[in-house]
């Protein structure tokens, strides 16, 4: 799950350039050709050793395909040499930023650096070499390790109970809504219970969550600390509310500070409080969510316990659940189904198995009030492995220092950018910070875009912009707490250079970015003559 | 902290600036009322310990030494280039390419991947990824009820089990109907899903027919009259498909699927226990707008470089909130990227090559089973690479087996009580001939 970032008009270089158009005429430079056009054929890279005679002739005696399901022309696939292969997308990735190449503030996101001992593990041949079906005997490491994560994640919340199956944010979401409807559903309430109510500053998924769920979102404003109103939210609850979503620390960086007050509303109200886990770094072991009266939240393993966001995913989104949910959660669990859990734990903190305990998964039927399945199979392992290797790193020493730090940089770039940038909501914050660049705007004609396409100049990927929604001209810096105040300062010398260049050279800032592999492009040219696949100049047209 | 840059001066530098003596003071917003009572999470460890904790759980699985199992997730050669390609850091650690100026190789290689799958399946627009095989069904049955305003689905009982459940629980939230299409799982029946029985339970309120080709009892189902049933009541066909297959069969846009969604897990992606993997799906230009997850468009800047961007967004949340055609967000793209590594290492040759010697040790198995008397197989029907084959006795011989390293691939009894002692039987080109004679070996020994 992540975060908007909608350019204020649908001309995305808010300044009406003449983009290149095809209709213009004249080919366009091309940065990297696609692999396609590197094509050769019968270029090879990898090549399968043939199937013995032997098994040929026994082959011959069993049902061959029938001529009518057969393909007629092969897929243009590209035939190129190992090395053209290689060369092709290490090229890409050089087009690419990164966390192991610069400072990554994307707010709301956790660009943090993602540890290489991580990869070692997730690439253990015992590990990635598990198949998912076989039988339990077989896969007791994968199963402890699973278990274990949960315990882990347990704890680190303070829920009951916790299901890995979700693959991200937004899908951890939906196993939240759809358990909130089991639980009104078991108490005969599911056709009363059928509003959701979100925060204006909520992530995008949050509303999209509850339509996935056949729910109706309702919009609570936010007061002027930047906290959910707590009068607009006892208004808006009653007998028809499902669920309440909020994100805290809120999406302003801020928490709650009457969350307590919060939780029990919605709870007196007979609703579900769901807490949006996107921000959990800010907050390793000050506050649990689950000790705090929440009835569900998501993790999102790739912010908080820093598995590589891969350009977009793999993630993991984790649910925990409260006592009372936790009837409803996905199946299938893995189950420790011999052994003592406190002698199992201790054992395996101190990096030892435990003799007889056994690990298995639950029956697919086990449970007739789970809501099901979300996904194949119990999640994303690989991610398990990293986030588990994570923690035990850290410990519970690192796990606070992780959060103290955190904060403690988002509050240094609040203090050392506040006079240069509007600060909305002007408090000590969590993990990021959202400033606006409403006076930029205002005075010189600099919108926020301008101001993040200037920082790619400088090879740190801008703040998250644009979001929240309830921020004008929203810059949200999240700097995480890996980063060292030397690259903390040098972001701060940029954002000052470009506040003090937005008043004496604006037309400077709508030209950029400069320096990167391509410009500005023509997004609502994009949109307009949508071009999403090579097409192939034999390409046979399918029947219609 | 493990990862911490700051020494005890930068703290304090910090902590001057922020005009406060201690962090402690920054957590103050807490109320006291709501701390956490508790963090026992076990002390921290070095790489040499947390190295040592690892092996320990790796070391607790036995990896199989022969292996038939498959039924959704394949043991194929996951070439090293491939492997390379996805542990460059400059794709692993970025995040979903907002900012197109300084992400275009995430974005082109989204777009070839895009383009790769269009062409294996034949279908005119591939979305960037979903989370796995089976919401990418999910999700695409859901988008043919948008397209249709209809609020009603058929499936086949052919189509994996774990999918026809996760397709059950998505449809749980909004309150669509899920119809079940049998499949001749009879003594001397074809294994394939019933056409006259499709044709009886498909009407004017039914947005598509899910099917899956080669279909999970590893038969060939004809897709062609399965597409007619849908499209003479106005339904759509999606089609689930395995992608190693395409180099043989016909690809969905050929028989009329209108939407088409896979586990791409087989494209370069190890088995890993159930993740990550990728979910593919495809569809027709006209049908877009309806389509979840992202999509990569090709444009130019204003010197007339050719880029790559997110576009067609107003499908997608972060645009349109509640109104949007998914919550998905995050997906999996750099599962994407090994897909699309993988089809590129392998070619149209190289993947032609994995199907015909799949095909051929799937064969292989089938053939010796039958030969020494062990076994048949359940239905007549042709299949691709996997085989469901009655064995006497199979689940004490599969449990047998496994004690030994040897899994006789899926037993198919738990989730189809039809197919008592029947095993899922499934051969790659990583099968040999001597996994073969071990199976039978096996299987033999426990007569």
């Amino acid at each position: 799950m992540s975060v908007a970032e909608r350019p204020p008009s649908t001309d995305a270089s808010g300044r009406g350039a003449a983009f290149h158009s095809p209709e213009a005429g004249g080919e366009p430079t091309v940065v990297q050709p696609l692999i396609f056009e590197a094509s050769v054929p019968g270029r090879r890279a990898v090549r399968f050793p043939p199937a013995s005679e032997a098994a040929r002739a026994a082959a011959a005696g069993q049902p061959s395909l029938p001529a009518s399901v057969l393909r007629a022309q092969a897929p243009h696939l590209p035939e190129v040499s190992e090395l053209d292969l290689l060369r092709h997308f290490n090229r890409l990735s050089h087009l690419n930023h990164a966390i192991d190449l610069g400072f990554y503030p994307l707010g709301s996101c956790t660009m943090k650096y993602n540890p290489k001992v991580n990869e070692w593990a997730a690439s253990l041949p015992g590990l990635a070499g598990s198949h998912p079906l076989d039988p339990a005997a077989l896969s007791q490491g994968s199963l402890e390790l699973e278990w274990l994560l949960a315990e882990l994640l347990k704890e680190i919340s303070g829920f009951a109970a916790v299901s890995l199956q979700p693959a991200a944010g937004a899908h951890g979401e939906l196993t939240g809504m759809l358990m909130a409807r089991a639980y009104h559903r078991s108490r005969g309430e599911g056709e009363q219970r059928t509003k959701v109510l979100v925060p204006d500053s909520a992530h995008g998924t949050n509303p999209a969550t509850a339509t996935m769920v056949g729910y109706q979102t309702v919009t609570i404003r936010s007061n002027e600390r930047g906290g959910i109103d707590l009068e607009a939210l006892r208004a808006a609850l009653g007998p028809d509310t499902a669920a309440l979503m909020i994100t805290n620390p809120s999406t302003l960086g801020i928490f709650e500070d009457q969350i307590d007050q919060v939780v029990a509303a919605v709870r007196e109200a007979g609703a579900i409080s769901y807490m949006d886990g996107a921000n959990l770094n800010a907050i390793l072991g000050r506050f649990r969510p689950g000790e705090a009266g929440f009835d569900v939240m998501h993790f999102n393993l790739h912010k908080t316990f820093s598995t590589p966001h891969g350009g977009g995913g793999p993630g993991a989104g984790p649910v925990g659940v409260s006592e009372r949910l936790a009837p409803f959660l996905p199946a299938p669990l893995p189950l420790l189904v011999e052994g003592d859990p406190d002698e199992v734990r201790g054992k395996a903190w101190a990096g030892r198995s435990t003799p007889g305990a056994r690990f298995a998964l639950e029956e697919p039927d086990a449970r007739p009030t789970s809501i099901g399945r979300v996904r194949s199979h119990t999640g994303n392992f690989g991610m398990f492995v990293r986030a588990y290797t994570y923690i035990r790193s850290n410990g519970d020493a690192g796990l606070r220092a992780v959060s103290d730090d955190a904060v403690l940089a988002a509050n240094y770039l609040r203090v050392r950018l506040a006079g240069a940038y509007d600060l909305p909501y002007d408090r000590i914050c969590k993990h990021e910070v959202v400033f606006s660049g409403r006076r930029q705007k205002r005075q010189h004609g600099v919108t926020t875009l301008d101001i993040a396409k200037a920082i790619l100049d400088h090879g740190i990927h801008p703040p998250t912009i644009y979001f929240p929604l309830i921020v004008e001209e929203a810059l949200m810096i999240e700097p995480t707490e890996t980063e060292s105040l030397e690259t903390l300062d040098r972001f701060v010398e940029i954002m000052l250079g470009i506040a003090e260049l937005a008043t004496s050279d604006p037309e400077a800032l709508k030209r950029a970015p400069e320096t990167t592999p391509v410009g500005r492009l023509d997004e609502a040219g994009a949109a307009r003559r949508p071009d999403l696949r090579h097409v192939f100049p034999d390409a046979a047209t399918e029947p219609d | 902290m493990a990862y911490s840059p700051h020494t005890e001066a930068d703290h304090q530098r910090m902590l001057g600036a922020v005009g406060v003596d201690s962090i402690e003071d920054l957590f103050d917003d807490i109320p006291a009322r709501v701390r956490a009572t508790r963090f026992a999470i076990p002390p921290p460890l070095t790489e040499q310990e947390v190295r040592a904790e690892l092996s320990r759980l790796a070391d607790r699985n036995r990896i199989a030494s022969v292996s038939f199992l498959g039924a959704g997730a394949y043991r194929h050669l996951v070439p090293s280039v491939v492997t390379e390609v996805i542990g460059r850091s400059e794709f692993a650690t970025s995040y979903t390419p907002y900012q197109p100026e300084v992400s275009q190789g995430t974005l082109q290689s989204i777009y070839e991947f895009q383009s790769l799958i269009c062409e294996l399946t034949g279908m005119e627009v591939a979305s960037a990824s979903h989370y796995d095989g089976a919401t990418a069904t999910a999700e695409a049955a859901l988008m043919a009820c948008r397209l249709t305003r209809r609020h009603r689905i058929a499936i086949s009982t052919a189509v994996n089990p774990q999918v026809r459940r996760v397709l059950a629980t998505y449809c749980s939230g909004p309150g669509i109907e899920l119809i079940e299409v049998p499949a001749d799982l009879a003594e001397g029946g074809s294994g394939l899903t019933e056409v006259p029985s499709a044709e009886g339970l498909l009407d004017d309120s039914v947005a598509c027919l899910v099917a899956q080709q080669p279909n999970f009892l590893g038969g060939i189902e004809p897709m062609r009259e399965l597409a007619d049933a849908a499209h003479a009541v106005g339904a759509q066909l999606v089609a689930v498909v395995e992608p190693t297959s395409l180099a043989m069969l016909e690809p969905p846009g050929a028989y009329g699927a209108d939407i088409v969604a896979a586990e791409g897990q087989p494209l370069g992606i190890p088995v890993e226990f159930g993740g990550p993997y990728v979910g593919l799906m495809a569809a027709r230009m006209e049908s877009v707008r309806q389509m979840p997850g992202r999509l990569v468009g090709a444009t130019r800047d204003a010197q007339g470089r050719k880029g790559y961007v997110l576009t067609l967004q107003a499908r997608e949340q972060h645009i349109r909130r509640e109104r949007a055609a998914s919550n998905i967000c995050t997906n999996q793209a750099l599962c994407a990227l090994a897909a699309t590594a993988y089809l590129t290492a392998v070619g149209p040759a190289g993947l032609r090559e994995v199907a015909e010697r799949s095909m051929i040790q799937a064969r292989h198995v089938a053939s010796a089973i039958e030969a020494a008397g062990l076994g048949e197989r359940r239905f007549e029907t042709p299949y691709f690479a996997e085989v469901s084959v009655h064995v006497p006795d199979a689940a004490r011989r599969h449990a047998a087996l496994a004690e030994r390293g040897i899994v006789a691939g899926y037993p198919l009894e738990g989730e189809y009580p039809e197919l008592a002692d029947t095993l899922l039987l499934a051969a790659t080109e990583l099968t040999t001939d001597d996994d073969v004679a071990a199976l039978v070996a096996g299987l033999e020994a426990q007569r």
